[in-house]
C-alpha cells in the first residue's frame, strides 16, 4: 500500500479479517505523521453507521499509543446537530463518514472550504456499496470532490469479488486507470453440508427439520453465527429454537427490522463473548468485528455463491485459520442447489450480474444537490459526471433531459412559468428559491424505506420497543390476531399514534409478520451449475435420497436442461398443470407465471393460478395446454409485456421510490409524518395521472428501467428465453412428475385476476353488512 | 352497481361508484373538494413540481357524471380550488372545458377552508345551501340534521383475507353523508379517525367507491 501511496485510484481486494481497512489508512497515516496537515486529509466512507464508529475506535488506538497528533472523527446521522457543525468549521484530520453524509456535506455552499486540501478518499466495503444506488450517489458524491481537489486519490477495499477489473471501472475517475491489488486469499474455508437424521421436506424454507443437529453444533461451537434468507424465517426458526433449546442455551436474534435497542443489547453481547449462537439475516453481513465466531450455519441455499463465501467470512476473524461453516437445505431441491454452492466455492468461482449504468433517478438528485450548494454551468456539471465511472457512458440528450426534470419537472405541458426549481441566469443554473436547498437536503439519499411502523408492547412504562413491521403488514391486522417479532409471539391490539400495540402471548403457532426480507433470486451463474450437475449420469456427491428423486424423475419425465426448455403437463385433481423449468430465478419465473397466464386467458384456456420458484413456474387451470411452444414465443411474450408491465404493482412501487430518489415527491421521515393527513395522497395517482397524459416522462422510463432489473427481472427472462431459443420439450404425462410434486407445496401462489378482487369485495362487505344486521 | 340507493331526511339519495351524490327528484349532483390548481398551487410555492394534469384529470371525471346523470343543478360542496389564485391561474384549456361544464345549467360553489370568497368563474357562490329539509355545507356541524358535507376526505379499509384495499368512501348515517374527495390529487383520512368517529353514529356505513360502490359497515378502532 505504502509502494502504491501515490496512484490516482487503487482497489485492494482481501478476503474478511485480512486487516484490509487498516492498510487502507496507512498512507494516509505516514503522510500525516511525516507532513503536519492542517485540515482535512482523509475521508473514508463506509456503508455502514456502526462500522463508521467501530474504525474510530480500532484507528483511535494504535495513533494514540504512537502519540501522533492525529485527529480522527465520525460523522453520520447519528452525530450531534452541535458537533457536525463543528466538523464543517474546523474539520479533523481523518472523517469518517457514510455515503448519505457526504452527499450531505457537499449540499452546503461551504464544501469548497471544509474539503479544501483533501488528499485521500477510502471507500470501505466498496463491494456492498456498488450493489446499490449508494454507489452510485457516492460517486457522484467523488467526482465532485475531485473537480474540488484535483490531486485527490482513491483507495476501494473490496471482499472478494468476480469481476475485480469492473469494480476497478466503478471507483475511478473515468477514464482514469485504475490499480487492482489482490491479497492473499488465506486458507481455502472448511465447508460441508449438516448431517441431519432426517432428510429434509420436500417444500417450504424454515429448515426447523435440522433444529435438533443445529442445537448439536452450537453445544460444540464457541459462538456460532445461524445466517437466514429472509427476517421472516429467522423468527420462525428462532422461536423454534427456542422452544427446542432445553439446555437454555444463551442465543440471541439480530435483523434489520428489530428495534435498534434490541440489536444493541444483542451486538453488546455478542462482543461480551456471552451469546453462544446467533440467529441473523444480511444485518450481519458487513465487516464488522465480533470477536469469537467459530462456525456459521447457513440455513437456506444461498442463492449466490458471493454472498455464501462472504457470510463464511465471518467465522474465525483471523487471517490464518481456515473458516468454517455449515450449509443447511430446507428443502430437497435446496439439497441440489446447496451441493452447486459448495462446488463453486470450493473451486473459487464467484457469480454475480453485471453491474447496469448508474441509474437516472440518482442523477436527478445529484443535480438538486449541487443546485443547493450554488449555481453551476450544465457544460462543467455534465463533464464532472461523466467523470464518474457509473456514468461515463452518459450522453448529453440523457443529462440534459435529467437537468430539465429538475428545472421543470420535465413535463411536455409548459404552461405553467411557476414551474420552474432551476433558473438559468448569466449562464448558470441556480435554485428559483433558495429556501428551496433545505427541502432539497432533506430528500437526499438513495434508501427508500417501505412504511413501516414501531411495534411496541403495551405495559405500564409507556410500552417497550420491539420492532417495526411493514405498513402493509399492520393494515391487514384485526385485534386479536398473533405474529412473531424478535422471537417473542404478541397479539395484535390496535393501532395508537401510528405506532403498533401487542401484548405478550402464549400462543406456539402465530400469524407470521410478513415483513419484507429480500427475496434474494438464485443467481444465473448458480443455476447453470445445477442444470450441468443434472447432465450426469449418477450423483455420488448428492445424498441418496435427492439423487433417487433425481433419476426417478429422469425415468418418469426428463430432467431440465439449460439448451432446451422442459415443459410438463399432466392433470391433478380434476384440474389441467402446467410447468416451465426456466431456472431463471424466482423474479424472472414470476413473470413468467404472470405472461403466460395472460396468454392463456386470451387463448380461452381458463388458468386459474400459478406459484412461482427460482427454477420453475407452476400453472392450473381449467383446459389443457395441447402445445406450449406458441406460448413461449419471445415476440408474443414480449408484446404481453408491455401491456402488463404498465398497470402492475411492482411497478408503482419502483415508481414510488424512483420519484423520491430524483425529487418528484419528498420523503417521509418517521417525524414528520403523522396521522390524519388528508393533504398527502398516493404516489400511484400521480404514476396513473404520468401515464395517461404524459406517457412519454422521464420518470416513467425511469422506472421502467428499474423495474425491468429488479423486481420484473425480464432481463433474466430473455435469457432464458435465448439460451433455449424455441427447442422446447413437451412432456405430456398421466400425473405429477417427481420434480413438480414439491411445486404443490410452494406458498405464494398468485390467484389470476380478472373480476377477482371485486368478487372478493362484493362477498366480504355482504357478509360483514349481514353480520352487522345492516341490510 | 354504480351507486348505493339510501335516504337522508326523506330524500332518497345515491353514492355513486365515482364519489359523487346523486339526488335524481331535484336532478342534482354534489361533488366535493375537487382541489383543482393544487399542483400548479406547489410549484409556485416552491414545493414539488406534480405533473400538471390533475385539473384535467378531475374535470374529465366530473365530465362523465354529469353525461351520466343529466343534472339540472351541480353543487360543489367546497374546495374546488387548492386556492384563489390557483382559481385564476387555471389553464386556458382547463377553464374553457369547465366553462362547457357550466353551460346550461345552475352551478353552486359552496365556500371551503382552501378557496373562501367568490372567483371570476361565473357560477353562485354561497357559504351553504338548504334544499327541502337538506342542508349543503363544506364542514359537517356535530349535532346537524340532514346535513350533506364533505372537507373530511374519508377514506375506508376492507381487509379480504390478508391482503388490505383501501377507497375514498361516503360516511352515511341517519343524520348526515360525509362526501369522499373527487379530486385526482387528494388523499383521505381514515374512517376511524377520532373526528369521524365522532360526528358519525353506531349504525354509520362507509361506501367504498372505485370500480363499483360497496357499502360496509364503518370501520372504527373498537
Amino acid at each position: 500500500m505504502l509502494a502504491r501511496a501515490k496512484a490516482p485510484a487503487l482497489l485492494l481486494i482481501a478476503p474478511t479479517g485480512g486487516g484490509k481497512t487498516l492498510a487502507g489508512f496507512l498512507p494516509s497515516l505516514v503522510d500525516l505523521a511525516e507532513n503536519p496537515h492542517p485540515g482535512l486529509h482523509t475521508l473514508y466512507i463506509s456503508p455502514l453507521k456502526a462500522l463508521a464508529a467501530d474504525i474510530r475506535r480500532n484507528l483511535r488506538a494504535p495513533v494514540e499509543e504512537i502519540g501522533l497528533p492525529i485527529r480522527i472523527e465520525d460523522r453520520t446521522g447519528d452525530t450531534p446537530a452541535s458537533r457536525r457543525k463543528r466538523q464543517r468549521a474546523d474539520p479533523p484530520h481523518i472523517l469518517l463518514t457514510t455515503p448519505e453524509s457526504l452527499a450531505l456535506l457537499l449540499s452546503y455552499e461551504d464544501a469548497p472550504r471544509v474539503f479544501a486540501g483533501l488528499k485521500r478518499v477510502i471507500v470501505d466495503e466498496i463491494h456492498a456499496l456498488a450493489e446499490s444506488k449508494r454507489g452510485d450517489q457516492l460517486m457522484l458524491g467523488l467526482a465532485r470532490l475531485q473537480r474540488l481537489c484535483p490531486g485527490l486519490r482513491r483507495v476501494g477495499l473490496s471482499a472478494t469479488v468476480e469481476d475485480p477489473p469492473a469494480l476497478a471501472r466503478f471507483l475511478a475517475p473515468h477514464p482514469g486507470p485504475c490499480e487492482i491489488l489482490t491479497a492473499d486469499p488465506g486458507s481455502a474455508p472448511d465447508i460441508a453440508m449438516l448431517e441431519t437424521g432426517a432428510p429434509p421436506p420436500w417444500a417450504g424454507g424454515g429448515g426447523r427439520y435440522a433444529i435438533p443437529a443445529i442445537l448439536d453444533q452450537v453445544r460444540r461451537h464457541r459462538t456460532t453465527l445461524i445466517f437466514h434468507n429472509t427476517r421472516a424465517q429467522a423468527e420462525i426458526f428462532f422461536h423454534d429454537l427456542w422452544l427446542a433449546n432445553d439446555a437454555g442455551l444463551p442465543i440471541g436474534i439480530h435483523h434489520g427490522s428489530l428495534a435498534r435497542e434490541a440489536r444493541e443489547r444483542v451486538e453488546a453481547a455478542m462482543t461480551r463473548g456471552e451469546l453462544r449462537a446467533v440467529v441473523c439475516t444480511g444485518s450481519l453481513d458487513l465487516g464488522i468485528d465480533w470477536g469469537d465466531v467459530d462456525l456459521v450455519i447457513q440455513v437456506g441455499a444461498p442463492k449466490n455463491v458471493k454472498r455464501l463465501v462472504q457470510r463464511i467470512g465471518r467465522a474465525n476473524h483471523r487471517y490464518n485459520a481456515p473458516s468454517k461453516a455449515l450449509l443447511v437445505p430446507a428443502n430437497r431441491f435446496e439439497v441440489v442447489e446447496c451441493v452447486a454452492a459448495l462446488e463453486a466455492a470450493r473451486a473459487g468461482e464467484l457469480d454475480g450480474a453485471p453491474r447496469s449504468p448508474g441509474p437516472r433517478d440518482v442523477l436527478c438528485q445529484h443535480i438538486l444537490a449541487t443546485a443547493a450548494a450554488g449555481p453551476f454551468e450544465a457544460d462543467a456539471l455534465h463533464a464532472e459526471v461523466t467523470g464518474a465511472g457509473p456514468y461515463a457512458a452518459l450522453t448529453r440528450a440523457q443529462f440534459d433531459a435529467c437537468l430539465d426534470f429538475a428545472a421543470t419537472g420535465g413535463y411536455a405541458l409548459r404552461a405553467y412559468d411557476r414551474y420552474q426549481r432551476l433558473l438559468h441566469r448569466e449562464g448558470k443554473w441556480q435554485l428559483r428559491d433558495p429556501r428551496s436547498a433545505a427541502q432539497i437536503r432533506m430528500n437526499l439519499g438513495t434508501i427508500v424505506d417501505t412504511e413501516t411502523l414501531k411495534v411496541r408492547l403495551r405495559n405500564g412504562r409507556g410500552g417497550t420497543p420491539l420492532g417495526e413491521v411493514e405498513e402493509g403488514f399492520a393494515a391487514t391486522l384485526t385485534a386479536g390476531d398473533t405474529f412473531l417479532i424478535g422471537g417473542q409471539v404478541v397479539r395484535y391490539e390496535g393501532l395508537r399514534e401510528m405506532t403498533v400495540e401487542v401484548t405478550r402471548h402464549a400462543d406456539r403457532t402465530p400469524r407470521v409478520a410478513t415483513y419484507m426480507g429480500t427475496k434474494f433470486a438464485t443467481s444465473t451463474q448458480l443455476s447453470d451449475r445445477i442444470l450441468a450437475m443434472f447432465r450426469q449420469g449418477d450423483w455420488p456427491a448428492l445424498p441418496r435420497h435427492t439423487a433417487d428423486w433425481l433419476a426417478l424423475q429422469r425415468d418418469l419425465s426428463h430432467l431440465p436442461g439449460r439448451e432446451r426448455l422442459l415443459v410438463e403437463t399432466f392433470p391433478h385433481e380434476g384440474r389441467a398443470h402446467l410447468v416451465a423449468y426456466g431456472f431463471a430465478g424466482r423474479n424472472a419465473q414470476q413473470t413468467l407465471g404472470l405472461l403466460l397466464t395472460q396468454q392463456m386467458e386470451r387463448a380461452g384456456l381458463h388458468p386459474l393460478g400459478f406459484v412461482a420458484t427460482d427454477y420453475a413456474t407452476l400453472i392450473w387451470g381449467l383446459d389443457e395446454v395441447a402445445d406450449p411452444a406458441p406460448l413461449f414465443e419471445t415476440e408474443t411474450l414480449r408484446e404481453g409485456f408491455a401491456d402488463w408491465l404498465a398497470g402492475n404493482a411492482v411497478m408503482k412501487r419502483t415508481f414510488r421510490s424512483s420519484a423520491v430518489i430524483a425529487g418528484l415527491i419528498d420523503r417521509v421521515t418517521p417525524g414528520r409524518r403523522k396521522t390524519g393527513r388528508q393533504a398527502t395522497f398516493s404516489s400511484d395517482i400521480l404514476y396513473d395521472t404520468l401515464r395517461k397524459y404524459d406517457p412519454g416522462h422521464l420518470m416513467l422510463e425511469i422506472t421502467r428501467e428499474e423495474a425491468l432489473k429488479g423486481l420484473v427481472d425480464f432481463g433474466r427472462l430473455e435469457e432464458m428465453l435465448a439460451r433455449t431459443n424455441g427447442r422446447i420439450t413437451h412432456a405430456r404425462l398421466p400425473r405429477v412428475s417427481p420434480l413438480a410434486a414439491p411445486l404443490f407445496l410452494e406458498v405464494g401462489r398468485v390467484p389470476v385476476k380478472g373480476a377477482g378482487e371485486e368478487r372478493l369485495m362484493a362477498e366480504a362487505a355482504a357478509r360483514l353488512m349481514a353480520e352487522a344486521g345492516l341490510t | 352497481m354504480n351507486g348505493y340507493d339510501f335516504t337522508l331526511a326523506g330524500a332518497a339519495l345515491t353514492a355513486r361508484a365515482s364519489g359523487a351524490l346523486w339526488w335524481p327528484a331535484e336532478g342534482l349532483l354534489a361533488v366535493s373538494d375537487l382541489h383543482l390548481g393544487k399542483s400548479e398551487r406547489l410549484a409556485r410555492r416552491g414545493g414539488a413540481l406534480l405533473p400538471p394534469y390533475e385539473v384535467r384529470e378531475t374535470l374529465a371525471r366530473l365530465a362523465a357524471e354529469i353525461a351520466a346523470t343529466e343534472p339540472r343543478t351541480v353543487l360543489c360542496l367546497g374546495d374546488s380550488f387548492d386556492d384563489v389564485a390557483a382559481a385564476d391561474g387555471l389553464d386556458p384549456a382547463d377553464r374553457a372545458a369547465l366553462s362547457r361544464l357550466m353551460a346550461g345549467r345552475r352551478w353552486i360553489w359552496a365556500e371551503g377552508n382552501h378557496d373562501p370568497g367568490p372567483v371570476e368563474l361565473g357560477g353562485t357562490h354561497l357559504a351553504e345551501f338548504r334544499l327541502r329539509a337538506l342542508s349543503f355545507r363544506h364542514i359537517a356541524t356535530p349535532g346537524a340534521r340532514g346535513e350533506v358535507s364533505g372537507h373530511y376526505h374519508p377514506k375506508a379499509r376492507l381487509s379480504l383475507r390478508g391482503q388490505a384495499i383501501s377507497r375514498p368512501c361516503f360516511l352515511i348515517d341517519a343524520d348526515r353523508v360525509i362526501l369522499p374527495a373527487f379530486g385526482a390529487y387528494t388523499g383521505g383520512l381514515r374512517s376511524d379517525d377520532p373526528v369521524l368517529e365522532g360526528l358519525m353514529g353506531p349504525q354509520a356505513v362507509a361506501v367504498l367507491t372505485g370500480p363499483a360502490a360497496r357499502a360496509i359497515p364503518m370501520p372504527r378502532r373498537r
